[in-house]
This record gives C-alpha cells, sequence and structure tokens, in this order.
C-alpha cells in the first residue's frame, strides 16, 4: 500500500502518535457501509462447450436457479448470452451478471471463435471507458458490465488441452482472469486427475498463457490462497439435485455405483472454487478488473487514437495540445470523407448524364432510321402505285383503241356483207 | 418476481449479447459467501491506508492549530506547542501544507492539513479568499491531470480538499461581510464546516441565539454548507442530516491541556470559574465537531469532494478546453474499424 512508501521517506510526512482515540478507526466500516447502500457488482463469463455444464455449475454456486436454456449444437457462429441478477445474502446486495458462450466449440471450423468472446469483453471496457470519458459522467452510479472473472472450462478429456482451449485463453489472459476448470471431473479417476491437472498448468506455463493467481500480498488470506493456487485447475462438479447421504439431504449426483457429493472435498474442487471465487477474492477479481486489465485496454485504446503523455523531446504534453490536434485531424479526416463523398456523388451524376444523353441519342437516331424507313416505303409504293396507274392506264389506252378496232372491224364486215349481197 | 425478458435494443445486432433478464430478489437457496466480500473490502482498504485533507480557515488567533490538535490528538501543529510563540502576521495570505501518518487500531491514515495563516488579519482584506480558492482549484487541477494521464499511476494522489473547517469569532452577532464573501465563494467548490471559535465566551442562551443568526444568514445567502441539503441520499441520511443542520455551527473549544476532574482526567481549560471540559456535550460542542468530521461522515467527506465537487471541477474543465471526447470519437473509431461495410453502403446512389 502507499503508507510503505511514506514511510520510507515521503518528504515531510512524519508517523505521529495519538494521544487518546480519536476515532477514524471507523473509517473502513464508513466505506464498507456506504458499500452496502451502493450495492456490488461481479460479472462472469463462462466459455466451454456446449453441454460442458456451465449453466449448472452457476447454478450450484450460487444455489439458485437461473433461467437455462439448453442450447442446440448448430449454431453457426459462437454467441453471448448475457443474463443479470439481483441477488441478496443478509444485508449485502449483489448484482451478479452471468454471461454464457453459446455455440463455442460446435462448429466445424474453430479458428474464429474466440473472436466474439473478446469482442465482448472489450466492448464492456469501451462502454466503461466512454463514461469515464464523458464530460457530465455518473461513474458512482454505473452499472459495471466489465468482466471480473473468466471461468474456463476445460473437457474431462483426462489427457491434455485442446488447441482450442490455447487459443482461446491466450488472447484472453491479457484481459480478463483467467480461472481454467475441469468440468464434469466426475468422469475421471483420481490419479488421473493429478496427471491431467500437472499436464494442463505445464501446457499453459509453456505457452505462456497467464491465469489468475490468487494474490499473496495479505498476510490474513495469503496462506490459503498459497494452498489453492497449486490446487489449480479445480476439478468441479455441479448438481442442483439432492440425494440423501447418510441423515442429510446433499448435492450430489446419483450413479449406480455410488454418489458424487458437490460439496465434498474428497470427490471434488468445487467447495474450493467457491471459497476462491466467492469468500476469499471476489474483491480482489474486482481490483485486478479494474487496476490492470481495463488500465491497459484504456492505455492501449488512447494511444491507438494518437494520445500520449510526452511529446517528441519528452516533454510532458498537455491532453489538451493532443485533444487539439487530434479534434483537428478529425475534423480533416472527415472533410476529407465529406469531399470524397461529395465527388463520388458528383460522379455518379455525371455518368447518369452521360448515359442518359446516351440514350437520348440512340432514340433520336432509331427515330430517323424509322422514319426513313417508313419515307423509302411510302416511296416505293408511290413508284408502285404509279407503275400501277401507268399500267392502268396503258391497259385502257390499248382497251379503247381494241374496242375502237372492234368497232370498226365490225363496220366493215357489215359493210363487206352488204357487198357481197349485191 | 420474474420480469420478463429485455432486449438490449441499444446495442448493436452485429453483437453478441443475445438477451438480459432480470430477476429481482431471489432467494438463495443455501449458503453461498457472497457476505464474506465486506471483509475482503475492509481488509483491502486497511491495507491501503486513508488520506484525509483538511483545510482551517480563520483569523489568527482563534484556536485553529490547537483545535486541530485536540481533534486528533496529536500534535499535528507544532504551533500551539512552542511556548512564546509569537504569530508574525504575514502580508499575504500564504497557506501551509502538513502531513502526517497516524494510526489507530491497524487502520492508517494519512492526514494532510492546510493552514490559511494571514487571512482575514489585514486591514485591507478584500479578496483575501482568492489564495485559498487558487488551492483548492490546483488540486483539482492535479487530481484532473493524472486522471486524463494514458499512463497513470494504480493510485492517483489525492491532495483535494475534503473538509474546509471555516472558524467564526465568537462575536455573538451574525455574519461579517468577511465570513458571506468567504462561504459564499469557498462553499460552491468545497465542503465547509463552519464553527465558532473559543465559545468559551458565550453562554448557552448567547449561543444558541447565535447559530440561530448565523443560519439565517447562511440561508439569506444562499450559502450551502456541510452536510448539504441536496446530496442527501436517502430518507435515513436526511434525518441524520437534518439533525447535524439544525445544530451547525458547532461552538467549540480547544485544547490539549488535561486536568482532573471528579478522578478522571479530562481535556480542558482550566480558569477561575472552572474548567471547561472539551469533551463533556454540556460544555462545548468539540465531541459532536469530532463526531461529524471523524467517526460517521469523514468517507462521505471524501465522496462528497470526490463525486460532486471534483465532478463539478472537471465539467467546467472540460468545457473550458472543449474537450469532449466523444466528439472526437471512441463511437466513430468503432464505426470505422468494425463496420466499413457500412460505408460502403452509403455510396451506393
Amino acid at each position: 500500500g502507499f503508507l510503505k512508501r511514506v514511510q520510507t521517506g515521503d518528504k515531510g510526512v512524519r508517523p505521529l502518535s495519538l494521544a487518546g482515540h480519536v476515532g477514524f478507526d471507523s473509517l473502513p466500516d464508513q466505506l464498507v457501509n456506504k458499500s452496502i447502500c451502493q450495492g456490488f457488482c461481479f460479472n462472469i463469463l463462462c466459455i466451454g462447450e456446449t453441454g460442458i455444464g456451465k449453466s449448472t455449475l452457476m447454478d450450484t454456486l450460487f444455489n439458485t436457479n437461473f433461467e437455462n436454456f439448453e442450447s442446440s449444437h448448430f449454431e453457426p457462429q459462437v454467441k453471448l448470452r448475457a443474463q443479470t441478477y439481483d441477488l441478496q445474502e443478509s444485508n449485502v446486495r449483489l448484482r451478479l451478471t452471468v454471461v454464457n458462450t453459446v455455440g463455442f466449440g460446435d462448429q466445424m471450423n474453430k479458428q474464429e471463435s474466440y473472436q466474439p468472446v473478446v469482442d465482448y469483453i472489450d466492448r464492456q471496457f469501451e462502454s466503461y471507458l466512454q463514461e469515464e470519458l464523458k464530460i457530465k459522467r455518473s461513474l458512482h452510479n454505473y452499472h459495471d458490465s466489465r468482466v471480473h472473472a473468466c471461468l474456463y472450462f476445460i473437457s474431462p478429456s483426462g489427457h491434455s488441452l485442446k488447441s482450442l482451449d490455447l487459443v482461446t485463453m491466450k488472447k484472453l489472459d491479457s484481459k480478463v482472469n483467467i480461472i481454467p476448470v475441469i468440468a464434469k471431473a466426475d468422469t475421471i479417476s483420481k490419479s488421473e486427475l493429478h496427471k491431467f491437472k500437472i499436464k494442463i498448468m505445464s501446457e499453459l506455463v509453456s505457452n505462456g498463457v497467464q491465469i489468475y493467481q490468487f494474490p499473496l500480498d495479505d498476510e490474513t488470506v495469503a496462506k490459503v490462497n498459497t494452498t489453492m493456487n497449486g490446487h489449480l485447475p479445480f476439478a468441479v462438479v455441479g448438481s442442483t439435485e439432492e440425494v440423501s447421504v447418510g441423515n442429510k439431504m446433499v448435492k450430489a449426483r446419483q450413479y449406480p455405483w455410488g454418489v458424487v457429493q458437490v460439496e465434498n472435498e474428497n470427490h471434488c474442487d468445487f467447495v474450493k472454487l467457491r471459497e476462491m471465487l466467492i469468500c476469499v477474492n471476489m474483491e480482489d477479481l474486482r481490483e485486478q478488473t479494474h487496476t490492470r486489465h481495463y488500465e491497459l485496454y484504456r492505455r492501449c485504446k488512447l494511444e491507438e487514437m494518437g494520445f500520449k503523455d510526452t511529446g517528441p523531446e519528452s516533454k510532458p504534453v498537455s491532453l489538451q495540445q493532443t485533444y487539439e490536434a487530434k479534434r483537428q485531424e478529425f475534423l480533416v479526416e472527415l472533410q476529407k470523407r465529406e469531399d470524397e463523398m461529395r465527388q463520388m456523388f458528383v460522379q455518379r451524376v455525371k455518368e447518369k448524364e452521360s448515359e442518359l444523353k446516351e440514350a437520348e441519342r440512340e432514340l433520336q437516331s432509331r427515330f430517323e432510321q424509322l422514319k426513313r424507313l417508313h419515307a423509302d416505303e411510302k416511296a416505293a409504293l408511290e413508284e408502285k402505285k404509279r407503275l400501277l396507274d401507268e399500267d392502268q392506264s396503258s391497259f385502257s389506252k390499248r382497251r379503247a383503241a381494241a374496242q375502237l378496232l372492234q368497232a370498226q372491224s365490225l363496220t366493215a364486215n357489215g359493210k363487206k356483207d352488204k357487198d357481197r349481197k349485191k | 418476481m420474474i420480469l420478463p425478458l429485455t432486449d438490449i435494443s441499444k446495442q448493436d445486432t452485429r453483437t453478441l449479447c443475445l438477451q438480459m433478464s432480470f430477476i429481482q430478489g431471489t432467494d438463495l437457496f443455501g449458503y453461498v459467501g457472497i457476505e464474506a466480500v465486506l471483509d475482503q473490502m475492509r481488509s483491502k482498504t486497511m491495507k491501503a491506508g486513508f488520506e484525509f485533507n483538511i483545510m482551517v480557515v480563520g483569523q489568527s488567533g482563534l484556536g485553529k492549530s490547537t483545535l486541530v490538535n485536540t481533534l486528533f490528538k496529536s500534535k499535528v501543529s507544532r504551533k500551539s506547542c512552542t511556548p512564546n510563540y509569537e504569530e508574525k502576521i504575514s502580508k499575504t495570505v500564504k497557506l501551509h501544507t502538513v502531513s502526517h501518518v497516524i494510526e489507530e487500531k491497524g487502520v492508517k491514515m494519512k492526514l494532510t492539513v492546510i493552514d490559511t495563516p494571514g487571512f482575514g488579519d489585514q486591514i485591507n482584506n478584500e479578496n483575501c479568499w482568492e489564495p485559498i480558492l487558487k488551492y483548492v482549484n490546483e488540486q483539482y487541477e492535479k487530481y484532473l491531470r493524472e486522471e486524463l494521464h494514458v499512463n497513470r499511476k494504480r493510485r492517483i494522489p489525492d491532495s483535494r480538499v475534503h473538509c474546509c473547517i471555516y472558524f467564526l469569532p465568537a462575536t455573538g452577532h451574525r455574519l461579517r461581510p468577511i465570513d458571506v464573501e468567504f462561504l459564499k465563494r469557498l462553499g460552491k467548490i468545497v465542503s465547509i464546516v463552519p464553527i465558532i471559535a473559543k465559545a468559551d465566551t458565550l453562554t448557552i442562551e448567547e449561543r444558541q441565539e447565535f447559530k440561530e443568526r448565523i443560519r439565517q444568514d447562511l440561508a439569506a445567502n444562499g450559502i450551502h454548507v456541510y452536510p448539504q441539503k441536496e446530496y442527501d441520499e436517502d430518507p435515513e441520511e436526511r434525518i441524520l442530516n437534518d439533525r447535524i443542520r439544525e445544530s451547525i455551527p458547532f461552538a467549540v473549544v480547544g485544547t490539549d491541556k488535561e486536568h482532573q476532574v471528579n478522578g478522571n482526567k479530562v481535556l480542558g481549560r482550566k480558569t477561575k470559574w472552572g474548567i471547561i471540559e472539551v469533551e463533556n456535550v454540556a460544555h462545548c460542542e468539540f465531541a459532536n465537531l469530532r463526531d461529524l468530521l471523524i467517526r460517521s461522515h469523514l468517507q462521505d467527506l471524501k465522496d462528497v469532494t470526490h463525486n460532486i465537487h471534483y465532478e463539478t471541477y472537471r465539467v467546467r474543465r472540460l468545457n473550458e478546453s472543449n474537450m469532449d471526447f466523444s466528439e472526437l470519437g471512441l463511437s466513430t473509431w468503432l464505426l470505422e474499424n468494425g463496420t466499413a461495410d457500412k460505408w460502403e453502403s452509403e455510396s451506393h446512389l
């Protein structure tokens, strides 16, 4: 804590002894009472294959029945489902959000499976960051949706981690506190489990995956946390059904060959998980999320946007200068985009116009063509008519001539006849 | 009671949250261990320690240093402890900061006392509040800068003034112009607790009348002192704070000397006509002040400073600098990098 710094020579700060009871020893209580009034937030993300027991474990952990849906194995893409509940134990109110992956590990191609999870986590950080950077903000009323703990469910194969597991955990280890658990641990024998745990931990180490370590800096919990760190990953069994064992009803899974008791530490590590996750380290998980993971996200995000604390000659840059510079850049960019859009628009209009003109021209030429065709036909027809007329008139002439001849020949014949008769 | 499932229509449909359901007051069927979080929080805050910054303002000779020493039962301020100390009247108001680490039952606190010698001591006291105003705002500025850093400290050092004790001389009349000016201006940016200093010069009736007139003057001038009515968060708090508001300003007497009274050692001022027991509520209201400041409202003083006064300062500063990050584009960044196709579709005419 900061007091250590103070005592080793922060100038001007001396320790002072009190001559009597002042009363500020009530400070932690004052703080705690305020928190009780406000309530606590805790958000757990469960990643695991469909059917591995995520919902059952959550029900068992929180001793309640959350709404559960059986998911299909045919989701085309990994999705996340978030559900928020208000729980209360004595005077502590907890707003618990449980986020489950849907369809994780079901696809043929799992290359992008981790992406929706990363996106979800980042989105919650983003949301908080936006609130923090608002001018009028309301941080102490803000519903913190950042993921405080990520339970990664490992299939109880007994052999080793799957490559999907390693890839996913590697992508998440700098963003969230990862607590790996071995699911459905009642399918593994004790000796196999021991070997399995060792294998998993060594694979995590050799792949550089940073999982959440239970904190050792507080003497009150250092001892129990050290022991627990040695039991990772926890092998859990979940069940909300009760079976009578001896003269008690206990949460258990009943098989023909025996009863696996959830809260029996010889049977599985469920109690250890509950101890660590809730009773001992909930506050630390929340603190790490805020002071480590969120700060990292914030730092990266601001740096991406071009903000930095020191300028080119390592002189401290005021945020206002950086902001102004960024703003100028942004406005220039905006202007450029606007110009581009306008240009594109103008271009399109031109194109359309020329298209239309072209079409008009075509239409016009067709019209001309048709007109000519029509004129030609008309001329042809007229020609025909003229010929026909000529024909007709020549025929008429010939007929007239023929008639005349006939008439003439008749009269000539008549004369001849008269002549003969004489 | 189960409320119906609600869609998050705010969120982008391309995302991944399908639904948010809300179940209120779910009963737990058995032990979970959630209440252990209180102990976790307690042990973490104890380990980290607390900071508290208190400013004392008033003319010289009103007993500021003595009061602070009495409040914290230690020689926080050396002034009153050196014999034959002669107060040098400084020409201007010069703020003087001293920090100590005190510990009680495992709870460590870094206490910083900001003294304001010279306030109200000049012949011409116009604008004597300005150095104080400047100091208070400077601390807010310091905190704001650190908060806006890209690389920030895990715990931002807090030098903001959590509480300002304003010493009213026990004239018995009303607020003086200098009081009104100071309280009006500083009351807007810091939590002020006014007290009647050296109250052993007033009888109980005089004290009551004086207090009543002061309260009237405060109301008439629109001055809001701590605890401010508008920040009461729930009815319980309102009741508690109303009681406090009815008895401010506290009439206090300070001392670090102990005397024997009825076989007990008590803190008191010995006079020819009796011993004024500082911690006796029948004699003066020191104990009320101490309980308010330290035993019940210390955390609240810090919270009001952080959630209200600091935020007000921050809003003003960011508006002044025209810094609106949402304008800059956290959201446009998302637009650029998340939805390139949105841009595409806009350009199809």
